[in-house]
């Protein structure tokens, strides 16, 4: 029997973490390493310490899939770096002309980005009817007439009715020929400000993306592995590497989703509170059927208004490397010299613990004289945990929460508010766990009928999760065993026919791979 | 500390942050979101300069002011972004119909997201801006404004919506005032800017309510780079802390195009032991610990981040949440008779007599 097995690789702010599991999903292999300033070196030295890591060395061969969740993206806007030029295309004129795009952004950031903005003719009402039919000659002149690395489209209602956005693109291509084009339907939900800067940051990074695949594809190759490679997003899903090109600011903040996943597939519960403690935060979220509970907020993405659902995540100053006294200040990665356990003089939350007796770190004992302030910064920090709990958990208390991260050991084996506290193994590259166990998905929000709309609904309803369950397929999924995992309605007031929000979410296995 | 009034002679590109946080405090729980307001406003200034900011004695007697207010769902508004042009619309109708151009634009609800967005239509018919509004707080139904109280007919409305329609509807009454109004909605795409009550700046003198807009940007301002934002916006509001907590519990229903529900919030700290219930139809309305009512509409109630002090809107209320309740007296002109009858504790189906919250809190 042949066996394969496959990579993921979580490139997280302090650490690159990378795993090896096999097809039963069994950690064959584990590897954490700094992430570094280019994200690319530390990303093939992780990749090179997992592979060493490996039980045999001839398995390196049956490595057959890779899966990257990476910060790439994230750090190619916060730092305005090899961002391209995008030509912004909105469809809706009469309508929205009070905030033209990007009218909220950084101006460093506009400067950098934007190859010229218009606003032309179209768009849809609310119940499909168009605001203006497409004014075709303004959007071929607009294109014409500004050189750019993208252009991304944005219609008014276009998650609700794509057909002009899709025009746009046949009219670009005839025109321009095969400049990449990110239509907004394909990026966000409704909210037309917010789901335009998505697809104009989408658009930015398609180099940004280029750039990431080539490196990871050099790095395999140096290696003489040939393999599919998969990028993590943000909702704790995969897509396939191709589209990850057409869609990489969906890989924005795929971190915390993956250290969620991972948690729930080593401690084997689908639902619970997750801390991933790390160098200098422990990050919670909430495990609902598998998968994280998503923010209601909107999330800012260097400085930019998105309508990305992220994990819900609450974020307190608690990590191995917090300086007791001068929270949130961390060491960070310093701590193998300044902590007290290493020798040093800086009094962390690692050092605490230690006192405590909650693990065994370092290479020395904590100083007696230490030991009272920290047994106070430990009662503290268990009391910044409980309360986070309470916050994250809803008023629920039934469900058990599973530690996770590299300084998991901080936390108590008794948390109030949680049924009980479970150490999965490997839980110090969850994070990595996450993105190699992953389901590839694809989500679509529309309006429909309310109910009591008739056939139209049920149509319209069917139609959307075929869409759905299509752009999972399309990011990898097997389509003999993609499902439906998510729909949910929100009513819809001030309209003629009572109607409702419709969001559907598709996600699978990844696709078997021949051979 | 006492602050000095400030003289606001104008609103500029910074002052939008405050005013947005402001409206969001005096939204009582409701009025819609103050972001987008806030981004039209900013771009609007932007692109035509500061906005004047005139109180009703600098304007002629027979000046016109324009109130304006935003109406439909709002996730139509913020997907079908308002247009340029709608205010211009109505303001030449004004012109058509009053033989002469508007003078100042009036926020109608200074709660709210609609307390922000008149920056932005005044900038771009390059008017200024009345210091006043129709509520001095957020309400949910359109009778629900001072002008009504002060015996004003309601016998003129303008509608524009994003196309460049311009409908003028002269209904017989308030009510048919709002069903007209809100069947041309419909039509229009869910979306559209609304003028009612035009009156003249002498018909203002006591159906408004002053100073409205001043005090808004004083509350978002409170807060800025404050120590301890909670008490510098308490003591800027004048409001009585009810109290400081966790929000223990959130019961919404739907009921007759309301956002209705009961929030429960279990004292923490010094006020452990005590519980509030917050009753809510879009705005707080009724605040009650165990059994005694403590603030009840027209007072404001406001739930605030006990940290930030950020107004939280009633949609945004969440288990967990650490929080602070605040309520302060309404203005004057709401707790007239008529006013009492309008947007007092039995407008809202409460059988409750009204008491004043420095009574009762």
């Amino acid at each position: 029997m042949s066996i394969t097995l496959r990579v993921g690789i979580d490139v997280g702010g302090t650490n690159t973490d990378a795993v090896v599991l096999d097809d039963d999903d069994r950690v064959l292999a584990a590897a954490k390493r700094p992430t570094s300033a280019d994200v690319t070196e530390g990303l093939r030295a992780a990749l090179d310490a997992v592979l060493a890591e490996l039980p045999e060395p001839h398995l390196e061969k049956r490595v057959k899939r890779v899966m990257l969740g990476t910060t790439h993206a994230t750090n190619a806007i916060l730092e305005r770096r090899a961002l391209g030029r995008v030509a912004v295309l909105r469809l809706g004129a009469p309508a929205t002309t009070s905030v033209p795009p990007l009218s909220e952004w950084p101006d460093d950031l506009r400067d950098t980005v934007a190859a010229g903005t218009a606003i032309v003719r179209g768009g849809h009402f609310v119940d499909g009817r168009e605001i203006a039919p497409l004014d075709v000659d303004a959007v071929r002149k607009f294109v014409a007439t500004t050189p750019a690395d993208a252009i991304a489209v944005t219609g008014v209602f276009s998650p609700a009715s794509a057909d002009q956005e899709n025009r746009i693109a046949e009219i670009i291509r005839a025109e321009i020929g095969d400049v990449p084009v990110s239509l907004s339907h394909e990026i966000g939900s409704l909210g037309l400000l917010e789901r335009e800067n998505a697809t104009v940051l989408n658009a930015a990074l398609y180099g940004v993306a280029r750039d990431v695949t080539a490196a990871l594809r050099e790095a395999l190759e140096a290696r003489g592995l040939e393999v599919e490679t998969y990028f993590a997003q943000n909702d704790g899903t995969l897509m396939a590497v191709d589209y990850a090109a057409r869609y990489p600011v969906l890989t924005i903040g795929s971190g915390p989703a993956n250290s969620l996943r991972g948690a729930a597939y080593l401690s084997g519960v689908t639902d619970a509170i997750v801390a991933d403690v790390g160098g200098t935060s422990t990050d919670l979220g909430v495990l609902v059927g598998g998968f994280p509970r998503e923010s209601a907020a909107a999330v800012e993405i260097g400085g930019v208004a998105t309508n990305f659902r992220m994990p819900d995540i609450l974020s307190i100053a608690l990590g191995g490397g917090t300086i007791v006294g001068a929270e949130p200040r961390s060491v960070g990665y310093r701590i193998g010299t300044e902590a007290l356990v290493f020798g040093g003089t800086t009094p962390t939350m690692t050092d605490a613990a230690v006192a405590a007796g909650r693990g065994t770190v370092g290479t020395r004992p904590v100083p007696e004289e230490w030991h009272e302030r920290l047994a106070g910064a430990v009662r503290a920090a268990d009391e910044a945990v409980a309360d986070a709990v309470d916050r994250v958990a809803l008023g629920r208390a039934d469900r058990p929460l599973v530690a996770v991260g590299g300084g998991a050991f901080l936390l108590a084996d008794q948390v109030p508010g949680a049924r009980e506290v479970i150490r999965p193994a490997h839980a110090e590259v969850a994070n990595a766990v996450g993105a190699a166990i992953a389901l590839a998905s694809g989500r679509i929000e529309t309006i429909v009928p309310a109910s009591g709309g008739g056939s139209s609904r049920a149509r319209l309803i069917d139609n959307a999760k075929e869409e759905a369950a299509a752009r999972a397929v399309a990011a990898g999924a097997d389509p003999a065993t993609v499902q439906i995992v998510e729909l949910s309605e929100i009513p819809l007031s001030y309209l003629s026919e009572p109607a409702v929000r419709l969001h559907v979410k598709a996600a699978g296995p990844l696709a078997r791979q021949a051979g | 500390m006492v602050k000095a009034p400030r003289m606001q002679a104008r609103i500029t590109l910074e002052d939008v942050a405050a005013l947005a946080r402001g409206c969001a405090v005096l939204g009582t729980g409701g009025g819609g979101d103050v972001r987008p307001g806030a981004i039209a406003a900013r771009r609007a200034i932007r692109e035509h300069g500061d906005v004047p900011l005139v109180t009703l004695d600098e304007l002629p007697g027979d000046a016109l002011v324009l109130p304006l207010s935003g109406i439909g769902a709002p996730t139509v508004s913020n997907e079908m972004v308002h247009g340029e042009d709608e205010p211009v619309r109505i303001a030449e109708e004004i012109e058509r119909i009053f033989g002469r151009p508007p003078a100042a634009v009036m926020s109608s609800e200074i709660g709210g997201g609609n307390g922000v967005a008149p920056v932005a239509w005044a900038a771009r018919l390059g008017l200024p801006l009345l210091d006043a509004d129709a509520m001095g707080r957020a309400f949910p139904e359109v009778q629900m404004v001072s002008m009504y109280v002060a015996g004003i007919p309601a016998n003129l409305v303008v509608m524009s919506d994003v196309v460049g329609n311009v409908v003028t509807i002269r209904p017989v009454d308030g009510l048919w005032s709002e069903q007209i109004a809100r069947a041309v909605c419909v039509a229009a795409g869910s979306s559209a800017l609304m003028a009612d009550y035009v009156l003249t700046a002498r018909e203002c003198a006591g159906a408004v309510i002053e100073g409205t807009v001043t005090r808004a940007i004083a509350v978002g301002r409170a807060t800025e780079g404050a120590a301890d934002p909670l008490a510098a916006l308490t003591a800027e509001l004048g409001a009585v802390r009810l109290i400081t907590g966790k929000l223990a519990d959130l019961e919404r229903r739907t009921t007759g195009g309301f956002a209705r529900g009961t929030a429960t919030v279990e004292g923490t700290g010094d006020d452990r032991g005590r519980t509030l219930t917050l009753e809510i139809q879009n705005e707080n309305l009724v605040a009650v610990e165990d059994g005694r009512v403590r603030a009840m509409v027209p007072d404001l109630i406001t739930v605030v981040d006990s940290q930030t002090a950020t107004a939280i809107q009633t949609e945004g209320l969440r288990y967990g949440q650490r929080v602070t309740v605040l309520a302060w007296p309404c203005d004057p002109l709401w707790r007239t008779p008529k006013g009492l009858e309008t947007a007092g504790p039995r407008a809202f189906g409460y059988d409750l007599d009204y008491l004043p919250v420095e009574k009762i809190a």
